[in-house]
């Protein structure tokens, strides 16, 4: 006896099946209907979870052009904003100028690297063959930016100290740069004219990986002091610490050190806030994320109303449906079906309904959501884990609304059902 | 039988349909019910953020110019960094802006630090210290609740007098009049003689944590400090666009700029940031209506489909109206009517339900419900019935009498 | 002048493969007045032919001239209009609407006439008075026996006083007392000078009209004047 119960059961399970399917397409128009509602909620979660996890990676990648263990000190944050008060607290800070860097720069032992780092001039550059459009971005460095930016020199050689030391005029181009003046020759040795003045190339970087819009590596790096010598290092520019932290498990005390160290150089008072702002990957995800996820829990909340106004739908339906066969019901138990028979196959028919609706759903949601992926240029996801909620959500719908249609069905009188017409 | 007619004898017809089978439109109204609550809490958090940042812009005068060297909105670390390398505005230029432009009705140069603020044992830090003229108050929509502003002679002998924004005076006087009392900036005394009215907060930062002074005393106190705004308050507000060009053009021959120089200053309005809000807020808003919006639309698919099934169940009823004289389009309106009359009860419900939740709203964020919200509300959900109930009813109208007939 | 002028009527049909000729190029004459049986057995066409009569249906090709109007080519919205005005059904199964009462059944199609609500009161009452109903005018018709209900049909088929009365079975879903007592009733409405046309496959029921046109494979097979038919009354001018 034992033994066959879950042979019976699956046989049961079957032919319910069976018999949903039987029912659902007799009535096309209607289950296209009822299944819509299902669908739509379905499709609301997919679509924005899909488009949203390609968005993560590629923002993720974008913001974290820090290499790991990298925290980026400057002056002011990511936004500028001034509005009609005048500048504000931020501009009243005092920059963060090259003696409070190098100041930084020789007691932070407990750093793996420290960079300095200024954003001097944004234009064309110039060969003997060639000139570019003018949003070639020209940095200035210093030779432990490049450890902590993850910069790796692809050919000839990094800055090193005597260049910042000397103000040679010498630079280190992005790779996309290089090949774009250069073409296949070895950009090392030859020279360009930035701004008006001759620079040598001295080496190479690898390339940052695609990101949106193409070029990341449209840049060329000059020592930082050559830079403040030749464009002015007056009251209004101020630098960027760089700073990478031994391993993973210092990054936070050596965050901690390199404030305190900073405070001390730039002579703020105990109590007061920080006069800079510390940024990192991390914390810039960490914002990201939670930006995000606020959208998700709305995305959810909204589909899961949708979700709600569907299964009302199912319900409605399936309560027309038990009235109209109604005689049907009645023959059936005549033949021995039990109660829970006919409360499994409405139940069934329900759920089956939902299912239908719902692997449509996540379908187009995942078309649609990668559409995104598409016209961004960005590699297509598919969010596995949401596919199987999706799916469960749609059961537990089809089971939630389908069961007091149901239940109403299974305790129809069999007399009654029969002699109805 | 002229429209009226029609329309009554539909809603009648209709009204009989909901009543005969309870559950059915008790459960067809409730997906409509859902659809409109969620549309129209959206519609009042919308209505509510929107208000709440025009009123937390008031401050600014629509008729005022900011004229200052940066622009508000820089769109690239590149502006930015060019706008920080333009000259200051000096008083000089000042003064001659004051004697060149006959286009405003009041000017008045601002210039701000940061300092302690004491009175007796008690200290306000990182007050604002704006130092500026007596024109101040004319150029802006605040005003002292109490006491005064300064005056012309105080501005310009550069008294020791202040005004305190509302939040320093709670601060430093929690119980007494700050009126006449006299607080300390560093090691200098200024007496009180007004205070601000409440200003709120903009963009998370307070606008009363500040304190006034007369220009000239900031000069003299805190030495030729920090870079110089203007504020100029229009004359003719209906004029703003050929004041600002004649602005430009006055601010250019004083600061001496050759006719192929660019700017080297910026005029900045309110106008500028209601333009970016618009746009941030008209992006946010179109994607909350389109998925909330979805719910509704699931919940108009319920109708439709509902009504399919009834017109099916009333085939019979349908053939011998015809027989007896109902033309299509009498058919049609009847199971329009019947479905509208359903989502406009569905409507009504859904407002009721989501004005109680506004309230509860309003805990976490800024939501009102206006009387246009209300009526786009009651408009979409008849929409919504019109729409949904289209398809079944023209099924309805098209039936062949005979075959409509003969159906059991 | 006839009131009804079929001419070589004929209405065929697709059946899924097949095509179906329920009416063969059928000709008639019905003048006012007259109260006529159509009579055959089921798949003779006499279905189809009332459908025609009824302006539910537009032939295949033929003319149908009804008072003096070609209706067999209008478009529905007239045929609409035709059948509101000229025409009174009365159905083997009543066909009232179940959840109004007997006065709202009967005001229907004064209703589609666009008959202001006064006046439609008004008449629906004398119409439910005629055939002696008028202490059942706010009974629903669940709550009336057969009989009561196929008087209420008949009240409403004369309300908007039509020019033919087209019955399909009337006494099909009665008992024999009751459908005699319906038949007297139509006999009344003859001699009142209404033109009565009765759709049947019983011999007794077609006896009772004076004229019976017996339909055979969409053909008419014979046209006749029963007994009562000779022996009738002159008929009313109107």
């Amino acid at each position: 006896m034992k033994f066959h119960k879950p042979v019976l059961l699956l046989a049961e399970i079957r032919e319910s099946f069976f018999m949903a399917m039987g029912a659902v397409t007799a009535h096309k128009l209607r289950s296209a209907l009822t299944l819509l509602g299902v669908l739509v909620g379905v499709f609301s979660i997919i679509v924005v979870m899909t488009a949203m996890r390609v968005m993560q990676s590629h923002i993720e990648s974008e913001i974290g052009k820090l290499g790991n263990q990298t925290f980026m000190i400057a002056r002011s944050p990511g936004v500028i904003f001034s509005g009609p008060k005048g500048n504000g607290k931020i501009v009243r800070r005092k920059n963060i100028t090259l003696q409070q860097g190098l100041q930084f720069e020789a007691k932070a032992a407990f750093a793996r690297s420290v960079g300095l780092q200024a954003s001097f001039w944004v234009g064309e550059i110039q060969t003997a063959y060639k000139k570019t459009a003018p949003d070639v971005q020209i940095l200035g460095e210093t030779p432990g930016s490049f450890s902590a930016r993850n910069w790796i020199v692809s050919e000839g050689r990094a800055l090193l100290d005597i260049d910042v030391d000397n103000y040679r005029d010498v630079c280190v181009l992005g790779s996309g740069l290089a090949t774009n003046l250069f073409q296949t020759k070895s950009p090392v040795g030859e020279w360009l004219k930035i701004d008006g003045i001759n620079y040598t190339v001295v080496g190479v970087l690898e390339a940052n990986g695609a990101s949106l819009g193409g070029d990341q590596d449209n840049f060329a790096v000059i020592p930082i002091t050559t830079g403040l010598n030749r464009y002015g290092g007056g009251t209004w520019r101020s630098l960027s610490l760089l700073v990478q932290a031994q391993d993973q498990d210092s990054y936070d005390d050596c965050v901690e050190q390199s404030e305190g160290v900073l405070r001390t150089i730039r002579k703020v008072p105990p109590g007061d806030p920080n006069d800079f702002e510390i940024s990192s990957n991390d914390s810039s995800i960490e914002q990201f994320r939670s930006f995000t996820f606020s959208l998700r829990i709305g995305v959810a909340i909204v589909s899961s109303i949708a979700l709600l106004a569907a299964g009302i739908g199912i319900m409605n339906i399936m309560l027309v449906s038990v009235t109209e066969r109604t005689r049907e019901i009645g023959i059936r138990r005549a033949i021995g079906a039990k109660k829970r028979n006919i409360m499994a196959q409405f139940i069934m028919e329900a759920v089956t309904l939902c299912e239908i609706g719902g692997v449509i759903g996540v379908v187009l949601g995942i078309i649609g959501g990668n559409a995104t992926a598409y016209f961004l240029k960005l590699p297509p996801v598919i969010p596995f884990d949401w596919v199987v909620i999706g799916l469960v959500i749609c059961s537990a719908v089809g089971i939630i609304f389908g069961t007091y249609p149901a239940w109403k069905a299974a305790n129809l009188d069999p007399i009654e059902s029969l002699r109805y017409e | 039988m002229n429209f009226f007619t029609e329309l009554r004898e539909g809603l009648l017809i209709a009204w009989s349909a909901v009543r005969a089978n309870k559950m059915r439109s008790v459960l067809t109204t409730l997906g409509i019910v859902i659809g409109i609550v969620t549309v129209t809490l959206m519609g009042t958090a919308i209505e509510g953020l929107n208000n709440a940042f025009l009123k937390s812009i008031s401050f600014m005068g629509a008729d005022v110019f900011y004229v200052s060297r940066q622009n508000w909105f820089a769109d690239s670390q590149e502006e930015w960094l060019k706008m920080q390398k333009r000259p200051q505005i000096t008083l000089g230029q000042i003064d001659s802006l004051e004697k060149k432009y006959t286009l405003a009705s009041a000017i008045a140069p601002q210039s701000s630090t940061e300092r302690t603020v004491k009175y007796d044992k008690r200290r306000a830090s990182n007050v604002e210290i704006i130092g500026t003229t007596d024109q101040f108050p004319l150029t802006g929509s605040v005003s002292t609740v109490d006491g005064r502003f300064f005056s012309a002679f105080e501005s310009e002998q550069g008294r020791q007098v202040c005004v305190l924004g509302s939040e320093v005076a709670t601060n430093l006087f929690p119980n007494e009049s700050p009126l006449g009392k006299k607080v300390t900036i560093g090691a200098r005394p200024f007496e009180v003689v007004g205070v601000l009215e409440k200003q709120g907060t903009f963009l998370g930062e307070s606008l009363d944590n500040e304190l006034i002074i007369p220009l000239q005393q900031m000069l003299v106190a805190f030495g030729a400090g920090s870079d110089y705004d203007i504020r100029v308050k229009v004359a003719n507000i209906a004029d703003m666009d050929n004041a600002k060009d004649e602005l430009r053009a006055v601010m250019r021959v004083v600061r001496h700029l050759a006719p192929t120089d660019d700017d080297d200053f910026s005029i900045n309005q309110q106008d500028q940031i209601l333009a970016i809000f618009h746009r941030v807020a008209g992006t946010i808003a179109a994607i909350g209506l389109f998925v909330t919006g979805l719910s509704l639309f699931v919940g108009g698919v319920g109708i439709m489909n509902i009504m399919f099934v009834s017109v099916a169940e009333r085939t019979r009823e349908i053939g011998v109206r015809k027989a007896i004289g109902a033309k299509r389009r009498t058919i049609l309106l009847q199971f329009l009517i019947e479905a509208a009359v359903i989502c406009l009860l569905g409507g009504l419900i859904g407002l009721g339900i989501a004005w109680a939740m506004t309230f509860l709203l309003q805990k976490i964020m800024p939501a009102e419900m206006s009387l246009p919200i209300v009526c786009i509300s009651i408009l979409v959900s008849l929409l919504t019935g019109v729409i949904s109930g289209f398809l079944p009813a023209w099924r309805a109208a098209r039936m062949n009498p005979v075959d409509a007939l003969r159906n059991e | 002048m006839s009131l009804i002028r079929l001419q070589k009527i004929t209405r065929r049909y697709q059946m899924g493969a097949e095509t179906v000729h329920a009416l063969r190029e059928v000709s008639l004459e019905i003048a006012r007045g007259e109260y006529v049986a159509i009579m055959g057995p089921s798949g003779s066409g006499k279905s189809t032919l009332m459908n025609l009569l009824g302006c539910l249906d537009t032939p295949t090709s033929g003319e149908y001239e009804l008072n003096g109007k070609q209706v067999s080519q209008m478009n529905d919205n007239a045929l609409a209009e035709i059948r509101n005005k000229e025409i009174g059904f009365i159905f083997q199964t009543f066909n009232l609407l179940p959840r109004s009462d007997a006065l709202r059944n009967v005001e229907l199609p004064l209703i589609y006439a666009g008959i202001p609500s006064h006046e439609r009161k008004q008449i629906a009452l004398d119409a439910l008075t005629s055939v002696g109903l008028a202490d059942r005018i706010h009974h629903r018709p669940n709550e009336l026996s057969g009989g009561q209900r196929q008087r209420v049909a008949v009240a409403r088929a004369l309300a908007n006083k039509p020019s033919i009365l087209l019955a399909d079975e009337p006494t099909g879903n009665l008992d024999s007392k009751t459908g005699t007592e319906i038949l007297a009733l139509f006999n009344e409405l003859a001699r009142q000078g209404n033109t009565i046309i009765v759709v049947t496959h019983e011999e007794a029921v077609a006896r009772h009209a004076r004229r019976i046109l017996r339909i055979l494979d969409g053909l008419i097979a014979s046209d006749e004047r029963t007994d009562e038919g000779k022996n009738a009354p002159p008929i009313l001018p109107r």
